[in-house]
């Protein structure tokens, strides 16, 4: 067994055991901790399997921006995680009825397909070039073949963010004072001034006017 | 052993069983389901990796790519679908999400 081995089955049990955690915990904030060992040890699978720049961008944006995202959320949203825990032991046994039938029957499949021997070798359409770094082969291929799906994307991302401004957006229009352009503009002195003739010795009342 | 595909074809297995397990398991925590959700897209995105090693082939690390980039604004979107909803209801309960049935 050589070193690759040892941390392919170190990264893949932490994970394994991470995602247990997060879909197990009672707190949902340690829930997002265990999210994110899950990314970063996928993030070593995909080093160990050659896709450092995957790796890379697995850091970078899921547990740098989604998975802190969700931490925001979680602890910004007040509710009452005990209440919503309630019926875990209820759906116990469907959903281990479902998860092991959606797990043996993707184990037999890698397993049926593991013994009829390898895939048909086609050649790569797109190979792996073994004198640049993984990277740059990435950037080559995004930005020539892919470039349209690259702006599509680009797209989807936009799309993302402007829908998610306006969900959240609230106008508060008490608190914050705004310009409005036609008042001012049409403001007169007489709506303004008020001209007062203060008798002597009786001065003028609180709101104007003579008391 | 060596490790093979088979190997990193198990580990993403488990995985998406973990996120199918975890919808079921958190029935009424929008949370707990839309980080499940992250967790077989995760599982979506080792099985690209894996067969892109595997065959030589650069196509699969794109596709992870382009899934990544959707599972980040999906991520996005529902979360800021939550947070309105806790705003207007008060609770984030699944069972609660019934208004639109007419």
């Amino acid at each position: 067994m050589t070193l690759p081995d040892i941390f392919f089955y170190v990264f893949a049990s932490v994970t394994v055991a991470a995602a247990v955690m997060v879909i197990s915990a009672r707190n949902p904030v340690h829930s997002v901790l265990f999210l994110i060992l899950a990314f970063v040890n996928a993030a070593g699978l995909f080093v160990l399997m050659g896709a450092e720049f995957l790796a890379m961008i697995l850091i970078v944006v899921y547990v740098g921006a989604v998975a802190v995202l969700f931490l925001f959320v979680t602890m910004m949203l007040d509710a009452d995680y005990r209440e919503l825990r309630a019926g875990f032991l209820q759906y116990l046994p469907v959903g281990l009825l479902v998860g092991l039938v959606v797990l043996t029957e993707l184990v037999l499949v890698v397993g049926a397909w593991s013994v009829s021997g390898a895939l048909p070798k086609t050649p790569a359409q797109t190979p792996i070039p073994t004198d640049m770094t993984n990277a740059e082969a990435l950037g080559r291929v995004l930005y020539t073949d892919y470039v349209l799906l690259f702006q599509a994307s680009g797209l989807v991302l936009l799309t993302a963010m402007v829908g998610a401004i306006v969900l959240t957006l609230r106008e508060r229009r008490l608190a914050v004072k705004r310009q409005d352009i036609g008042e001012q503009v049409g403001r007169r002195p007489a709506d303004a001034i008020e001209v007062v003739k203060a008798p002597v010795g009786q001065g003028v009342a609180e709101g104007g006017g003579v008391r | 052993m060596t490790v093979g595909l088979e190997h990193y074809l198990v580990v993403a297995a488990i995985l998406f069983t973990i996120g199918v397990f975890g919808i079921f398991m958190n029935r009424k925590n929008v949370i707990i389901i839309l980080m499940s959700v992250e967790l077989i897209l995760l599982a979506v995105n080792i099985n690209l990796v894996a067969f892109s090693t595997h065959l030589g082939d650069l196509k699969g690390q794109v596709f992870a790519l382009f899934v990544l980039t959707v599972a980040a604004a999906e991520a996005a979107i529902g979360l800021a679908i939550l947070v309105v909803y806790f705003r207007n209801r008060g609770t984030i309960a699944v069972s609660d999400i019934n208004m639109m049935k007419g």
